[in-house]
């Protein structure tokens, strides 16, 4: 895994308020991602962990607080300046979000599209997607007619045929076997040795080990567990995994 | 942005563009909606512009024309008088003919009226002569009518312009309630394209989730959905226009077989058939522009 020490997402004192009243559903949040590194989030059902992620993919600005990311304050970033930004970070839900009526190719070629890449240009990396997700032989067929493992990996293959800097993933792990989470998080670790940030929500403390310098956010009741920051230790390799929160 | 645009947008019109809205076109109500407005909308404009032609016409042909009656039982004075109406008015400045109106001529105007023998008898009729101004010297009508008051005060001028105003005016007024009507029609045209814009939006809401997710400007989402009205509405605008023409035609023909002189100088000429023409492509540059502006607001509510 390259780490460097630049940060590519930075949040300061954010705070999160859903409109119809109710109290902020993230409340103080303070930390940094490192360029290039591999991070859990994790925390119990409610904590907000996908209300983060919602900020940083760019689908919601905050109620308070500085968000940076590429080292541009996307709160009072102007409209119409979102899908360049939006291009450089790979989103995968948890429901997949697949365009149902697409085959598989053109789901995963769909980034592409948006970009402006020529059409000339767009077989050979999506075929190369197809190849690293294993799907080769499934490329024309529609969605429905995979399993949720698969879907998964197309939504995979979909969120990094673009090389986003960001990866931003919602319990990608949540609606597989273990053996599929095994080999999703392989594909995650792969991605990130070649040098995309990872951000992970997941509820499966157990996949924390696999990943060699993961690090761990932990969110309750919409606050980083750990706010004084000292913070966040890579985990024991032939132990549980610790669970820290806070800045980087 | 082009409405077709290139560089990044150009792919949504290839065929992986249109693969992202499933269902084929004319799917729904709206063609059918603009073919009905585009059939009002060509009738009301033909009949504005027939009436519009026809009202040149009028001006043109009447407006610049003059009667000179001299009425005088006796005949002997009266022709006299009127030879010398004829031969004053042809020498001021501004008339660009002048005629007397012979006596076959009176016969056969008034023979409708009065029976085919009155020419034999001893009825007194007004002498008349016919004077037309040169274009634009309209305005010379009191130097005449001075020159032939002073010749016999027994004469009496009628501006055709005068008796034509009333009729004019009618024209003119029908003239701008049909392009209200035409302005109205489009508007609601517009509002069709409006509603199934924004219907449409709704019914491919997951796929605008994920193109908005992936980065894609509100440009291309709107130019997903333009393209799809303009086909639609383009359609019905050709649909609603050829049903148009057609009741257009047998109108003009069964206007042709009443044989009136006035409904008869109501015509179409080809000036008229080549705006109308131009309707369907107004009409559908006209739902591409609601349909992009409308789905670019929708979009908006959105980060």
């Amino acid at each position: 895994m390259r780490q460097g020490t630049a940060t590519i997402v930075d949040f300061e004192n954010v705070g999160l308020r859903y409109g119809g009243g109710g109290g902020e559903t993230l409340s103080d949040i303070t930390l940094s991602l490192a360029t290039g590194a591999f991070y859990f989030l994790t925390g119990p059902s409610g904590a907000g962990k996908s209300s983060l992620l919602r900020l940083v993919y760019l689908a919601q600005r905050p109620s308070r607080g500085l968000i940076r990311i590429f080292g541009e304050d996307i709160v009072t970033l102007p409209r119409e300046r979102m899908p360049a930004f939006r291009r450089r970070i790979g989103t995968v839900f948890q429901d997949f979000r697949l365009i149902p009526h697409l085959s598989i190719y053109e789901n995963i070629a769909l980034p592409l599209r948006i970009n402006g890449v020529a059409e000339t240009d767009i077989d050979t990396p999506v075929r190369e997607m197809l190849e690293w997700v294993g799907l080769s032989g499934r490329a024309y067929a529609k969605p429905a007619t995979l399993s949720g493992g698969e879907q998964q990996r197309v939504a995979i293959a979909r969120a990094v045929i673009g090389r986003p800097e960001v990866l931003v993933a919602d319990e990608p792990t949540g609606n597989v076997d273990p053996d599929m989470a095994s080999r999703l998080l392989h594909l995650f670790e792969a991605l990130n040795k070649l040098g995309t940030t990872i951000l992970m929500a997941t509820h499966d403390l157990h996949l924390v080990p696999r990943i060699a310098n993961a690090q761990i956010i932990r969110l309750d009741k919409g606050r980083v567990a750990d706010p004084t920051g000292a913070l966040r230790h890579p985990p024991r390799p032939d132990g549980p995994a610790p669970v820290y929160g806070g800045r980087a | 942005m082009p409405l077709f645009g290139k560089g990044s947008g150009n792919w949504l019109t290839s065929a992986a563009g249109r693969r992202l809205l499933p269902e084929g076109w004319l799917s729904g109500p709206m063609p059918w909606v603009i073919a009905i407005m585009m059939f009002l909308m060509a009738l009301t404009t033909a009949a504005g512009l027939a009436l519009g032609f026809t009202a040149e016409g009028l001006r043109a042909d009447i407006a610049s024309q003059i009667s000179i009656q001299v009425v005088d039982a006796n005949k002997g004075r009266r022709d006299a008088d009127a030879g010398r109406i004829v031969a004053a008015v042809r020498r001021l400045p501004g008339i660009a003919s002048v005629r007397r109106i012979d006596d076959r001529e009176m016969a056969e105007l008034l023979q409708p009226w009065l029976g085919a023998g009155f020419a034999d008898s001893d009825l007194p009729v007004p002498a008349l002569i016919d004077a037309t101004f040169a274009p634009g010297a309209e305005t010379r009508l009191p130097a005449v009518a001075a020159t032939v008051r002073a010749i016999t005060p027994r004469a009496r001028i009628d501006a055709h312009a005068q008796w034509l105003a009333p009729l004019a005016r009618l024209i003119g007024s029908l003239r701008w309630l049909a392009g209200v009507l035409v302005l109205l029609m489009a508007a609601a045209a517009a509002f069709t394209v409006v509603l199934a814009a924004r219907a449409a939006l709704d019914t491919h809401r997951t796929t605008i989730e994920v193109m908005h997710h992936l980065g894609s400007t509100d440009g291309q989402i709107a130019q997903l959905f333009q393209r799809r009205i303009a086909t639609d509405a383009l359609f019905g605008s050709l649909l609603g226009l050829l049903l148009a023409s057609l009741v257009i035609l047998a109108l003009g023909d069964r206007i042709g077989k009443v044989g009136s002189d006035l409904l008869g100088s109501v015509e179409l000429p080809a000036t008229g058939w080549i705006i109308l023409g131009l309707l369907p492509i107004a009409g559908t540059l006209l739902a591409m522009v609601a349909a992009r502006a409308s789905i670019r607001l929708a979009l908006r509510q959105r980060l």
